[in-house]
């Protein structure tokens, strides 16, 4: 008895002592570095509720990143065809993703070789058929090259999403792969939110394409493109409003080049005529592309498009070397370094779309913790105070149990960087009125047993006895919804599910095992003649 | 200090078919105000957008209307929120942004040319889109359902398949009252109402758990008394345990309603109805469901405690 008691005693010094340790990043704001060498420096981190910040969910339109694939499949297979010299054969797209290919029945098993030796990864959607010296080809991608188009698009979206937060200059955002097709983005501490999202949001995809001059675009808007054509409209500037359609254009629909050879994208100020501009670097490949294309089109219109919207359509006067050029547009200095940021971390493999957004401004979050501090501090008061007065002097030892499960929640909660959030907060206030459950049940039953005529050493004994199996089950269902609501929840409502569970495994160990070592301690030094419960 | 004397015997099962009556009364009429009037959807579950506005002198609703003016964005609702003279508001539109960030700086442009750059901040703007609401609607609900007879299985493997009903049917009744009450205070449901109803699925159980703790021990040693008898028994004897746990959570829970701030305050008053409930649902529900289940027409001879209650 005498050694069990001053080992499990130490036991719980050394845990007390290890709880503070733990405890010090949180509350001290500057370490010493003899401190971080070798003790832990781990603290717990604020929710974006209560420090202020921006939660995203983006949905990334897969389908569409999958429909441009088949639009570039069905580029290559025509330049294939055209190669290899299979006449006769016209390829469209139909329905998504399926590809319909027209040839005739003499050139049929050509192009079978063709697909079959170049396009493994094109399966048939319906099978082929012939009639009247055609035949009719479905073919669509195979369900492997589909989902590993699928997976190539969210983490490409993530990659480029990434490059851009760290060039906009956000301190620890979390940048993750949420269900299926979405993305989770947290931008703690972030001024500007709105800003933000434009530039993760923007697709960036930057083509060049030739203006077809020849066409007449009213006719165009009227009744529709010409074959390999089509209609795209000015890019407005941020101060004109939303719906301000500017210039049209008739463009042929195949980009000559598109912005994967960007190496570089700089802001070059306004100058006197025009407002600011972004100048494109682009990589070896890309400067020998433009200097091709440029050479091969001089005195036509090249349409600078970014994003279906045409910034500008210069006329290419002569060849152009050295893989420079620049948009222009009606551009603010910001939005124009915006712009430099995007096309420098590349484009989104498909289009975005927010799905849910929070934003807490830090103003808020500072309201919340000192509000959850205030409740927290008057009810667990309250709590001490109801606890003394009904069972004085065992109400004591409960609410010493209870700091002690305060220490620990928080300790375990820091060592394990969870994230505190306000509902945690509330979870926290919450579980230090259910604490004292385990002591009540104790000292109810203790009560008992002393009133049928028990010695207050086996009263103890069998109050603790007799009220374990009811301790267990309660916490038992209690962790059980927790877990639950972890399942469930998001992030705030996680963090409120976390403190809960961590909360009932430390109220167990502190209402139960250290009120014993109290009453174990008594009894052993004999004083436990009379007890004031 | 004794709140409840020792000794003390309130016959509680005797007033269970009026309790039973109350109860079903009640319930019923949350079920109609549920699929009449509904619980009013936060946009968690509703989707759209809601931007809390604080502003520095104080203003009227009216005036926030029309510096707002059509946003296009579906009805516009402002509200109050927060302490008296707080001057903070909650803006709620039913649409999200069609377009990035569109709405907020919307917002804030039109709040500008009227108030000032300085006179006012958005504080906190949410936007769900529709989609992702009905998704969390779903999800809500099941895991409501779900945490109700994961308890109910749980008494039943720990105790009896009768003891597990009752908590199911008590659960039940607390969170219909629950949401009933948040109905009728006109609260918002969203995700934290979710959180608060798991926390009462999890906290009134275990009043029913302490019950069913103490009849299984009195059937051990109290042999001749009636199952009602032991139910009694039973309630009287952990009613003082039952009375302060749930009075020390509820402690905190004023604490938290009164001075927890706006956005936790619903949560705190559907964790008070929910609580004051389970204490009850534990007395008048649960065991009047363990004595129905023991009296039902299939078996006769259960007035008193065969062999098959003790058999643990």
């Amino acid at each position: 008895m005498r050694q069990s008691v001053l080992t499990r005693a130490v036991i719980f010094a050394i845990a007390i002592i290890a709880a503070l340790i733990y405890l010090v990043p949180t509350f001290v704001g500057s370490l010493p570095s003899w401190w971080t060498n070798f003790l832990p420096a781990d603290r717990i981190n604020l929710g974006l509720d209560l420090q202020g910040g921006s939660h995203l969910v983006l949905g990334v339109k897969v389908d569409k990143a999958i429909e441009n694939n088949i639009e570039r499949v069905r580029g290559d297979l025509t330049n294939v065809l055209r190669e290899k010299g299979v006449s006769g054969v016209n390829v469209e797209r139909v329905e998504g993703t399926v590809l319909h290919i027209t040839v005739p029945s003499t050139n049929a098993e050509r192009l079978r070789g063709v697909l079959k030796s170049d396009f493994a990864y094109l399966v048939e959607a319906k099978s082929p058929q012939t009639s009247g010296g055609t035949s009719e080809f479905f073919l669509t991608l195979s369900k492997e090259e589909m989902r590993s188009l699928r997976d190539y698009a969210i983490d490409q979206s993530l990659e480029t999403i990434r490059n851009r937060i760290d060039q906009f200059g956000v301190s620890e955002p979390i940048i993750q792969r949420e269900g299926q097709e979405n993305i989770l983005i947290q931008l703690p501490g972030i001024q500007d939110p709105e800003r933000a999202k434009e530039i993760i949001g923007k697709t960036a995809l930057l083509e060049f394409k030739l203006v077809d001059d020849t066409a007449n675009v009213e006719d165009a808007i009227k009744n529709g493109p010409p074959p390999g054509r089509q209609v795209l409209y000015g890019h407005a500037g941020r101060g004109e409003g939303v719906g301000n359609e500017k210039q049209a254009y008739v463009v042929e629909s195949r980009p000559l080049m598109t912005g994967e050879y960007i190496q570089d994208a700089r802001v070059r100020p306004a100058q006197q005529l025009q407002g600011a501009s972004v100048e494109l670097i682009l990589n070896a490949a890309g400067a020998r592309l433009f200097e091709q294309i440029t050479a091969a089109n001089v005195k036509r219109r090249l349409a600078i498009v970014l994003d279906n919207r045409v910034y500008s359509a210069p006329v290419i006067q002569e060849r152009i070397g050295g893989g420079r050029a620049s948009i222009t547009g009606n551009f603010d200095l910001k939005e124009a370094r915006d712009l430099s940021i995007v096309l420098r971390a590349g484009a989104l493999p498909a289009p975005v779309e927010i799905l849910e957004e929070r934003t807490v401004g830090p103003s808020l979050g500072s309201d919340s913790i000192r509000d959850g501090v205030i409740s927290f501090v008057v009810g667990s008061s309250l709590v001490i105070v109801f606890m003394i007065m009904y069972y004085r002097g065992a109400g004591v030892i409960a609410d010493c149990a209870l700091l002690f499960h305060i220490l620990f929640l928080l300790a375990i909660l820091a060592a394990f960087k969870a994230v505190l959030t306000l509902p945690g907060i509330a979870g926290i206030v919450l579980i230090a009125g259910m604490a004292v459950d385990a002591n009540v049940l104790i000292n109810e039953r203790i009560r008992e047993e002393l009133r049928a005529g028990r010695a207050p050493r086996s009263a103890i004994e069998a109050g603790f006895q007799h009220a374990m199996p009811a301790i267990i089950d309660t916490n038992v269902t209690t962790f059980l919804s927790g877990v639950i609501l972890f399942q469930f929840g998001t992030g705030p409502i996680k963090g409120f599910a976390v403190t809960l569970c961590v909360g009932i495994l430390t109220t167990v160990v502190t209402a139960v095992y250290m009120t014993r070592i109290y009453y174990d301690y008594r009894a052993m030094t004999g004083k436990l003649k009379k007890i004031s419960i | 200090m004794e709140l409840i004397k020792p000794g003390t015997r309130i016959p509680f099962t005797r007033y269970r078919y009026v309790a039973v009556a109350i109860s079903s009364v009640v319930n019923l009429a949350v079920l109609i105000l549920l699929f009449t009037k509904g619980p009013l959807l936060g946009v968690d579950f509703a989707g759209g957008t809601v931007a809390q506005l604080k502003f520095s002198k104080p203003v009227t609703i009216p005036e926030i209307r029309n510096a707002l003016g059509e946003l296009g964005a579906g009805d516009t609702v402002i509200q109050d929120f927060g302490q008296q003279g707080s001057n903070e508001f909650l803006v709620r539109l039913q649409r999200t942004s069609t377009q990035l960030g569109e709405l907020g700086e919307l917002i804030k442009e039109k709040l500008t040319k009227q108030f000032g750059g300085g006179g006012f901040e958005i504080r906190r703007i949410e936007s769900v889109g529709p989609k992702v609401g009905s998704e969390l609607r779903q999800k809500g609900a099941w895991s409501v359902i779900a945490a109700t007879i994961m308890m109910g299985v749980y008494i039943w493997l720990r105790f009896e398949l009768r003891f597990g009903l009752g908590a199911v049917v008590a659960l039940i009744h607390d969170v219909l009252v629950t949401i009933g009450a948040l109905i009728l205070a006109n609260y918002e449901f969203d995700l934290t109402i979710i959180a608060a109803l798991l926390t009462v699925v999890g906290f009134s159980v275990n009043d029913t758990v302490i019950v069913c703790d103490r009849v299984r021990e009195n059937m051990r040693k109290i042999k001749r008394e009636s199952l009602e008898g032991i139910i009694n028994t039973s309630i009287n004897e952990t009613l003082s345990r039952t009375i302060i746990t749930t009075g020390t959570a509820i402690l905190v829970l004023l604490a938290l309603f009164v001075l927890g701030g706006g956005v936790i305050r619903p949560f705190a008053f559907a964790l008070l109805v929910g609580f004051f409930s389970g204490v009850y649902s534990t007395i008048f529900i649960a065991s009047p469901v363990v004595l129905f289940w023991e009296k039902r027409p299939v078996r006769k001879s259960t007035s008193t405690i065969g062999v098959s209650a003790i058999k643990k």
